[in-house]
């Protein structure tokens, strides 16, 4: 009886679970990215310094603590990727009030140490491959992700000026254009592939941010895990030593 | 040397005395199975909770301008900082789990029946300190859901006639969540609760011990005196406070048999503890929720807002009710009815083993609602969930209905003389 209720719960849970992540409206690429490749984080911290840094603070987090985990050393991250001279043990922060920030683009732009925790690697990937060209908005620029999103495309050097393919869709009964996806215009410094490849450096910097720890994390979780395994079967050999009396 | 240290100490508090009654010589019926578990797993987390707490709190700051920025100095800039959360993150979830475990043992095996009432009583105050305790703790890292779940439940609170609206006012401190109300919750959460779950702990396992403890075939191991063969009586040693009462069978002393069984449980327990805590703590947004790493924003509202998952079944009683107050009422109710539960059941068959096969069918129902309420409960509504929320809230309840209806002349199966394997 017990057997069969837990078998039908943990069948009722498999079901359950994956319904429960809330979906997005358009559907997220895989990242694929790798928070242990350290040359692609490496990449991802100079995109960031160069192009977002800018505009968003990562106001938890510290450089030195940063090129540490990422393998640069700490003379080579002060040179090149510290722009404001900023002391190598502070937090990595911009000079833009957030009133002025307001002011220019709708919205301060979100602080991003949490963003990969908030949003997850895969809405990042997907978000900075779904600008296209739209001339209504004021940067003339336009996200499919994020639509009306008060960003401008900064990578644009990198990318292009991906255009929109806008297609007739059915949509609760009514026929609308909509943009379903873009295709690069050519314009910009890389192509397709190496701005994918970008994209994951940037993302996979971005949830190493978010935590961290995580690779330390799971480094000492595979230890204190050994340790317990080894321990149950000594406590499980000991009760069955202590229970001979009993049975 | 060390007896004369003993005997020292004995002269004048009852060391060996307590010692012997509770633990070394206290009767634990022998046929204990893996439900059995579970109390001494929500004791291990308690201390979990309450030794990590300090340590978070030392870095901790109590503030609305600080809290957030604290957190993550905790997890980013502390020395093991991240470990002592998570512990304490994985905790607060793991805790109910075992409690939801732990009260599912008392239901399947009738442990809240005659003479165990006020035990499952001091249970279900547990239960509800908890509830505070966890509820109190989740605004501290003021995230945004930290926030807007305190938003949401605080004003639950301002359905009730009359003395609503003063009534939220005065939990909140403020006419908004703010500051003061993190304080407060603070206050609460690392000295108020943690000393009515500690005192009430306390009580439980003196109500425990007082009556013995039940076990799976839901027999008493405690006879009249005088009653039992010498060749049927256990050969060890019990207290004489036990064994002055009643003569008693099938039992074995607690130490060290339950204790060395228990060191399996718990380190089987850790296992898949720290196999969360390590490699998955967010546990897919149900332990952490995704929005609660963003700093708590008063001018913006979350697309959803869910309490932790511990929370969604009644959560969901509460929305399946269109009209607010009942829906609190409601709420309310699905609690006050599991603490009656001991004269809800006028069954004197203690075990789901030997009562009738409707019972077993109540409970697998009851199971299934529990679960699909917690779903419905931690999802975005749909038309289609209102209905499930509703036709669940329904049996729910339904369950005690029925429970109390054939409870009374129920047919049931012969019980063993003695507790079987």
């Amino acid at each position: 009886m017990m057997k069969k209720l837990l078998i039908g719960l943990f069948a009722l849970s498999v079901n359950v679970l994956p319904a429960m992540a809330a979906g997005p409206s358009v559907p997220l690429m895989e990242a694929g990215n790798d928070i242990s490749d350290q040359p692609s984080l490496q990449r991802g911290a100079k995109l960031f310094m160069n192009y977002c840094l800018g505009c968003h603070q990562m106001q938890y987090q510290r450089y030195e603590r940063t090129f540490r985990d990422i393998g640069i050393p700490t003379e080579v991250g002060k040179e090149q990727l510290i722009f404001d001279g900023s002391k190598v043990g502070g937090h990595i922060l911009n000079a833009m009030a957030k009133e002025d920030a307001a002011k220019w683009f709708g919205a301060a732009p979100p602080d991003l140490t949490n963003v990969a925790r908030v949003r997850g690697s895969d809405w990042i990937y997907t978000y900075l491959k779904s600008f296209y060209k739209d001339e209504s908005r004021p940067f003339g620029v336009n996200n499919t992700l994020f639509p009306s999103v008060g960003m401008p495309h900064v990578l644009q050097e990198l990318q292009g000026l991906p255009t929109p393919i806008v297609e007739e869709v059915e949509e609760n009964g009514h026929t609308v254009t909509k943009v379903v996806g873009t295709e690069t215009d050519g314009t910009g410094e890389m192509s397709v592939d190496e701005y994918d490849q970008a994209a994951r450096d940037l993302t996979n910097f971005l949830e190493y941010v978010g935590e961290p720890t995580r690779l330390e994390s799971e480094a000492l979780g595979i230890k204190v895990i050994g340790f317990l395994i080894i321990l149950f079967i000594l406590a499980f050999m000991l009760k069955k030593e202590y229970w001979r009396d009993v049975h | 040397m060390f007896g004369k240290i003993v005997d020292w100490i004995d002269d004048r508090i009852p060391m060996t005395r307590v010692w012997n009654m509770h633990i070394a010589q206290y009767p634990a019926p022998k046929n204990f199975n893996f439900w059995y578990f579970f109390g001494s797993l929500a004791m291990l987390v308690l201390v979990n909770q309450i030794l990590t707490g300090i340590w978070l709190t030392m870095n901790y700051v109590p503030s609305a301008e600080g809290a957030f920025a604290s957190i993550e100095y905790i997890m980013r800039d502390v020395e093991y900082g991240w470990l002592l959360r998570y512990l304490h993150s994985t905790g607060a979830s793991a805790f109910f789990i075992v409690v939801y475990l732990h009260m599912f043992r008392g239901m399947i095996y009738g442990s809240y029946q005659k003479p165990r009432e006020l035990l499952w009583l001091f249970g279900m105050f547990i239960f509800l300190a908890l509830m505070a305790e966890a509820f109190m703790g989740y605004l501290l890292p003021w995230g945004q859901m930290s926030f807007w779940g305190a938003q949401v439940i605080i004003s639950l609170f301002g359905a009730i006639p009359v003395i609503g609206d003063d009534l939220t006012l005065w939990i909140r401190g403020d006419y908004v969540i703010s500051g003061a109300t993190l304080n407060r919750f603070f206050a609460l959460h690392v000295i108020a609760l943690p000393l009515v779950i500690v005192i009430l702990v306390f009580l439980h396992i003196v109500a425990l011990h007082e009556v013995g403890s039940n076990n799976p075939d839901g027999i008493d191991n405690k006879r009249k005196k005088g009653t039992v063969a010498e060749e049927d009586k256990p050969k060890f040693k019990f207290h004489e406070y036990y064994t002055d009462k009643k003569d008693i069978i099938d039992a074995i002393p607690f130490h060290p048999y339950y204790t060395v069984k228990d060191i399996v449980g718990v380190v089987g327990f850790l296992i898949l503890f720290c196999w969360v805590v390590f490699f998955m703590p967010a546990m897919g947004g149900f332990f952490l929720e995704a929005p609660n790493f963003e700093a708590a924003n008063p001018l913006k509202t979350p697309e959803h807002i869910f309490p932790v998952w511990y929370f969604t079944p009644f959560y969901a009683i509460l929305r399946a009710i269109p009209d607010k107050l009942m829906g609190v009422a409601a709420m309310g109710a699905s609690i006050v009815v599991l603490a009656l539960l001991p004269w809800i059941d006028r069954g004197s068959v203690r075990s789901v083993r030997y009562r009738c096969g409707f019972h077993k069918w109540n409970i697998a129902g009851f199971v299934v609602t529990f679960v699909l309420l917690g779903w419905v409960g931690a999802t975005p509504q749909t038309d289609f969930k209102t209905i499930v929320s509703q036709v669940c809230t329904v049996t729910y309840f339904m369950f005690f209905v029925l429970l109390f209806v054939y409870s009374k002349n129920e047919k049931t199966k012969p019980l063993p003389e003695r507790l079987t394997k």
